[in-house]
């Protein structure tokens, strides 16, 4: 790469640095989960039409600038990865759309005038004509699109298809690629099967468990603040974030490279992820031992085998060798278990009385028992993404059967 | 001679049989244009001001169901060409590409069910931003999910059809992540519990992957199943739920608006 370095400046090269530092996962989810809250909170500076012009030329300008780099044309210029720069474009696009117009109704709520919708939502309009040319344009400028797009650009083909020759990185459908990202910080079971099922009933339990009866019909911000603020959330700094990061920077061996890296097959990741129960067992019980050398905190981390239950017909003797090492992995894995019934079964009532106060005295308890599980489910992703960071923690519980 | 041309076409029979109404030029004829065409009535005959706005739709829930009449059409049009067989697939797409004449209907096909992914996720934004799933269109917003959720399905299972490196390793990926269910999958949790006598009830052989692949690799069945859903089982559910979408929307009184 030395030699396509050398034709460009130092102020690329700085820029390409820069870039890859701020792409590494927990600074860019940092950055986009603090960008986002800033945004919601100075909203009436930052949506208008300079500031939505501005975010579309940086983007484009980084994107445009950043094709004269070979590794980074690479990976943008894939035929398939076109409609995930599309949807930067577009999802950047489509929240200043929304969030202008909330902004303008909310300033309009407090002037006391009615929300801008609502001044042409009591009359009719003819749908022959009226919306049927509306209809009729964006059908054509679609059709342009999709042509024009089709002609320059061909489907992707490979090689024809061999089991035996493995691609690395294997990469899924780029929309699948958020879940795909999660097995980083999740078993497949969790990550590919059960929480894609929560996120789906999820999204259907949202207008059963949001209960506002403003906001219905009308772009706003202020009137919906929470359910806006964790759906944005889940939307751009989760969904959007974790497809973007599984498609541009995950490179051989699901390892992390920058923007701007050459995917490196033989680049070394020091797999040094451990479990909550070794940092009890091992790290901290062995300081405790240092400190009151208590025999007991000396024993390290208690074995437990992969003992599986004869159910069909009963087997008293594996099912009795199996209770055994239930109780070695509830022992070897009391904190986290303790860490997820606090979690789970305790944080809910909290909450009640704190920062969810005001829905849980608006909701009766099944809803808000839904809407609880549905926010504290989605925050143990951001809280798994930070320990593992912070702590390289892998799993909370890990036991031969179940590992979260 | 023109105005007499024009005057035999506009009066004859054959035209006043299929265009009951004629220039729509009073507010009687349209709203009976409207009533009387099986396509057009999938409107009202009069909208809220407030929500014909492109401002307000954006019309990515129209785009979304243009987008899938495009998909059917390319999609038919590729059948012709497209063998779904492990030695057929791949050399048809040759063909498809450098043989058939206007050759781009695996791109517009391609494009078109990228396009699609997106806009039915812009729509399920502004529906979200707007407010548009509270009462009374609760159950609209969940056969909305489900929809998200075939289009997700229908992209998938489309993925595999080249028969190419990049289909098959994606598909690998996706469907491994079957193996990991709990209970009904052979690598997840709890699925060896589910035994008689030593002999387990969930193995590669009969297992949620199993089921998803017909069978313990990617191979052919893997691309026939694919194909058949992708061409025949998921767009029929599709289209049965978007008559349910779109029915909805009118009986919960039509685009949303404030009260």
């Amino acid at each position: 790469m030395e030699h396509a370095a050398a034709g460009h400046g130092v102020l690329f090269e700085a820029f390409k640095e820069v870039a890859n530092i701020l792409a590494t996962p927990w600074l860019s989810f940092s950055l986009t989960t603090i960008g986002l809250l800033l945004m919601l909170r100075f909203r009436r500076y930052v949506f208008n039409w300079w500031i939505g012009i501005l975010a579309i030329a940086i983007e484009s300008g980084v994107i445009i600038w950043g094709m004269k780099d070979p590794n980074f044309s690479l990976i943008v210029g894939k035929p398939d990865n076109v409609p995930i720069t599309a949807m930067l474009f577009i999802s950047t696009f489509v929240l200043w759309l929304a969030m202008t117009q909330a902004v303008n109704n909310d300033r309009r709520v407090e002037q006391k005038l009615p929300p801008d919708e609502k001044e042409t939502s009591n009359q009719k309009t003819w749908v022959w004509p009226d919306l049927l040319y509306i209809e009729f344009i964006a059908l054509i400028i679609c059709s342009i699109v999709l042509i024009l797009w089709a002609i320059y650009l061909r489907a992707p083909l490979e090689q024809p298809a061999n089991p035996a020759a493995t691609p690395n990185p294997s990469k899924a459908p780029w929309y699948f690629l958020g879940l795909q990202e999660m097995l980083v910080y999740y078993d497949p079971w969790y990550a590919g099967v059960v929480l894609p099922s929560i996120i789906v009933v999820g999204l259907m339990a949202i207008p059963y468990i949001d209960t506002n009866p403003k906001g219905g019909g009308y772009f706003t911000f202020a009137e919906r603040k929470f359910s806006i603020g964790i759906f944005l959330f889940g939307y751009l700094a989760l969904w959007v974030f974790m497809i973007i990061t599984g498609t541009f920077l995950r490179g051989p061996g699901w390892n992390f490279f920058g923007p701007f890296e050459y995917w490196d097959p033989h680049k070394i990741v020091a797999l040094n992820n451990v479990n909550l129960s070794d940092y009890v067992w091992v790290k901290w019980f062995q300081w405790i031992y240092q400190k009151t050398h208590i025999e007991w905190f000396n024993q390290g981390l208690p074995q437990v085998r992969n003992a599986i239950p004869q159910l069909l017909p009963p087997d008293p003797t594996s099912i009795r060798l199996f209770l055994v090492e239930v109780g070695h992995a509830i022992k070897r894995e009391f904190a986290g278990i303790l860490f997820l019934a606090f979690y789970f079964l305790a944080l809910p009532g909290i909450l009640a009385k704190t920062i969810l106060k005001k829905f849980y005295e608006q909701l009766d308890l099944a809803r808000y028992s839904v809407l609880v599980m549905l926010f504290l489910t989605m925050f143990t992703l951001p809280l798994k993404m930070v320990l593992r960071w912070t702590m390289t923690l892998k799993y909370f519980v890990d036991t031969p059967w179940i590992k979260f | 001679m023109l105005n007499k041309l024009k005057n035999t076409v506009l009066d004859s029979q054959i035209k006043k049989s299929i265009f009951r109404v004629g220039i729509p030029n009073t507010d009687r004829k349209r709203v009976l244009i409207v009533l009387g065409n099986v396509f057009l009535h999938l409107h009202p005959t009069k909208v809220r001001t407030s929500g014909v706005k492109l401002r307000y739709t954006w019309c990515a829930g129209g785009l979304s169901f243009f987008l899938f009449l495009v998909l059917t059409l390319t999609g038919v049009l590729l059948m012709f060409y497209y063998r779904p067989t492990v030695e057929g697939a791949y050399v048809d797409m040759l063909d498809i590409r450098s043989q058939v004449p206007f050759g781009i209907m695996r791109e517009l096909h391609r494009w078109s069910a990228h396009a699609m992914v997106i806009m039915v996720m812009v729509h399920m934004f502004r529906v979200f931003m707007t407010g548009s799933y509270k009462p009374p269109r609760e159950f609209n917003w969940a056969i909305g999910v489900i929809l998200l959720v075939l289009t997700f399905l229908l992209s998938f299972t489309g993925y595999l059809l080249p028969w190419d490196q990049l289909a098959i390793w994606a598909i690998t990926v996706g469907s491994n992540m079957a193996k990991a269910t709990p209970l009904m999958g052979a690598g997840g949790p709890f699925a060896d519990f589910l035994q008689i006598g030593g002999v387990p009830l969930v193995h590669p052989g009969d297992d949620a992957r199993f089921m998803l692949i017909g069978a313990k690799e990617l191979g052919g069945t893997t691309l026939l199943r694919f194909y058949v859903l992708h061409c025949v089982g998921i767009p029929l559910i599709a289209a049965v739920l978007m008559a349910v979408h779109f029915w909805r929307i009118r009986k919960d009184g039509g685009i949303s608006g404030p009260l």
